[in-house]
């Protein structure tokens, strides 16, 4: 009962995580069409961001008001979003709208490679850390263990965040406006849409997303090169699962996959580099196009 | 009769150049192009996938599986021969595809890209668990012989460029007559139009089987002679990042033109090695910029450049 108990505690920490790296990308992918490859990027950058902003305001005296260093990361992964956004969007990707869905992979797959590098050049190849934000919340006794008190604050950030972009998209106005974009580029622009606008807002919120999933885990870990190659994968693994562009569907992703990976950790340790994939196999095999499908209509 | 004799001028010219070039090449280069040649032909499979519209972004299973088979039978086997390398990988890497071609050929678009991605995904993370496989270290590869003779130094390189020009002339052949038969044709339609093509009676499901069977057997052709020209295997070879570097060159390559993959392939293997050894730290921004501008530049392909002629209706 009690390795039920720390399985479901150890699953669900895992996919909130898993939630916040991956809705930025399938809220990118519904608007834009793009599946992008540079996510994993973005939410290195995020991470590298936030890892310097705590680290200078701990420096100048941040040590007064330690809980100041949580709105110093929202703060950093927020300026990620306004700087890289409107570049990448407006500079590139917005030539590729027409184009093939992979083709849309291949160009971001490009940016991944760029960034990669950049991000080396910009913060060097030493690990950085951050531990002060994950300390400072003291440890929480669930069951028979004790747990950070970070990781619950992860899942409750994954949820509010989850419950914002799910108000936007159904409750405010510009929410239903980008909706109607998902639903039909082109009668959208008929009604007066400003697509242009719609395309920027949301793939700023994508990258806002991925930078604060950095973020948000820069202080559990050592910032270092490759961090984001792995977090692309399993990110996409999460949204197929869920189906493409559905914010429930990388929720109940994310669920899923969490919860078998902490299964797999406890009960079948050597499972767990690929429970990931063989979970998405599964799903796919049953529900070719992912749990949450959004209808299609074929060309005769 | 006339494009048959096409093929056989164009390949016998080809590898005419080839076999010059081996003698005339300094070993440096030798390897470059056998490493270009091998893994074009990895890109190649996937080619054959685009022309019924479908990427697979896991091509690094088969290539992995084919370097694999090298480095096992060289370390547990003693099986060096190259030429019995080679059927090996392609009968096991004919059996992997073929369990899962019939499996795929139900998805399309992203989803048979990402599917196959899992795939070659799993095997990257069963390889790099099992340590009696070297776990991520991988394996190192005894060098080749070709049917007894067991060269060494630069007579191993040019040996082995020779073997791959030959296999990849010959390849090169095969896919052309087949991209211009009937299943390469309705290949074609699938990719302008796959309902159309189930109402005429053709089976798609079975076109995109065929074509994953194909893709897997040169992929694992590709891996076996890659794996022996490095001399080491590892996980990495199965991993995403190699997998989009192949997709990456057919892209480039476009699916009209069979020689524009291998043009592709040995360009990439340039641009790396030379970024490398000039921009030792940003060899992959090099590598990326120049894709985004091949890919803004030339959206079919460099095959668009010497296949003006354009196949099929899309």
């Amino acid at each position: 009962m009690d390795l039920l108990l720390v399985i479901l505690v150890d699953g669900l920490i895992y996919g909130a995580w898993l939630f916040i790296v991956s809705v930025g990308l399938t809220l990118v992918f519904g608007v834009l069409g793009i599946l992008n490859l540079a996510h994993g990027s973005l939410y290195a950058i995020g991470a590298y961001s936030t890892a310097t902003a705590v680290g200078i305001y701990f420096a100048y005296g941040g040590d007064a008001f330690p809980l100041g260093s949580y709105a110093v990361m929202a703060l950093a992964a927020i300026i990620v979003a306004v700087v890289i956004a409107p570049l990448l969007e407006r500079g590139l990707l917005r030539h590729f709208y027409h184009r093939d869905e992979v083709i849309g992979v291949l160009v971001t797959y490009g940016v991944f490679l760029i960034l990669e590098d950049a991000i080396k050049l910009i913060w060097g190849v030493d690990p950085l850390f951050v531990y002060e934000p994950y300390d400072l919340l003291g440890m929480v006794e669930a069951g028979p263990l004790f747990y950070v008190a970070y990781d619950f604050l992860v899942i409750a950030v994954s949820a509010i965040t989850g419950f914002a972009v799910w108000y936007f998209l159904n409750r405010t106005r510009r929410g239903k406006v980008m909706l109607a974009v998902i639903h039909d580029r082109e009668m959208s622009q008929t009604m007066g849409v400003n697509v242009d606008k719609v395309f920027l807002l949301a793939f700023g919120a994508g990258v806002f997303l991925a930078a604060f999933g950095g973020a948000l885990t820069a202080p559990m870990i050592s910032v270092s090169p490759g961090i984001g190659v792995n977090v692309i994968i399993v990110a996409f693994a999460v949204i197929i699962i869920g189906g493409l562009g559905s914010i429930e569907g990388a929720a109940l992703g994310a669920v899923m996959v969490g919860i078998s990976r902490a299964a797999s950790v406890h009960l079948m340790p050597e499972l767990e580099l690929f429970i990931i994939y063989f979970v998405m196999a599964v799903v796919l095999i049953f529900r070719p196009e992912g749990i949450f499908v959004r209808t299609q209509t074929r060309k005769i | 009769m006339k494009a048959f004799s096409d093929i056989r001028v164009a390949s016998l010219l080809a590898l005419a150049l080839l076999v010059a070039g081996g003698f005339a090449l300094p070993e440096w280069a030798l390897f470059l192009m056998t490493i270009g040649l091998a893994k074009a032909l990895v890109s190649l499979g996937i080619v054959v996938q685009m022309r019924a519209g479908l990427v697979s972004f896991g091509q690094g299973l088969f290539f992995c599986i084919g370097a694999y088979v090298a480095g096992l039978m060289a370390n547990f086997a003693g099986l060096t021969d190259i030429f019995v390398l080679t059927g090996i990988a392609v009968i096991a890497c004919l059996a992997v595809g073929g369990l899962f071609g019939p499996l795929l050929a139900n998805y399309r678009g992203i989803f048979f890209a990402m599917l196959s991605l899992s795939l070659s995904m799993i095997l990257y993370g069963v390889l790099s668990k099992m340590n009696s496989l070297g776990g991520t270290d991988g394996l190192n590869v005894a060098a080749p012989t070709f049917a007894g003779y067991a060269p060494e130094g630069r007579a191993l390189s040019l040996s082995l460029y020779l073997y791959t020009s030959f296999i990849v002339v010959a390849i090169g052949a095969v896919l052309r007559t087949g991209f211009d038969s009937q299943h390469g044709l309705v290949s074609l339609a699938v990719r302008s139009n796959e309902l159309r093509v189930e109402y005429l009676g053709a089976s798609v499901r079975r076109t995109n089987a065929i074509n994953y069977v194909i893709s897997a057997m040169l992929g694992g052709i590709g891996g076996v002679i890659t794996g022996l020209a490095i001399g080491h295997v590892d996980p990495e070879y199965a991993y995403w990042t190699t997998s989009g570097e192949f997709v990456f060159v057919a892209i480039l390559a476009g699916y009209l033109s069979i020689p524009a993959v291998f043009v592709a392939s040995i360009i990439l293997e340039l641009v790396r090695s030379f970024s490398n050894l000039y921009f030792p730290n940003t060899w992959q921004m090099v590598l990326g910029v120049f894709l985004l501008v091949i890919i803004l530049t030339l959206p079919n392909g460099l095959g668009s450049l010497f296949h003006r002629k354009r196949e099929g209706g899309s």
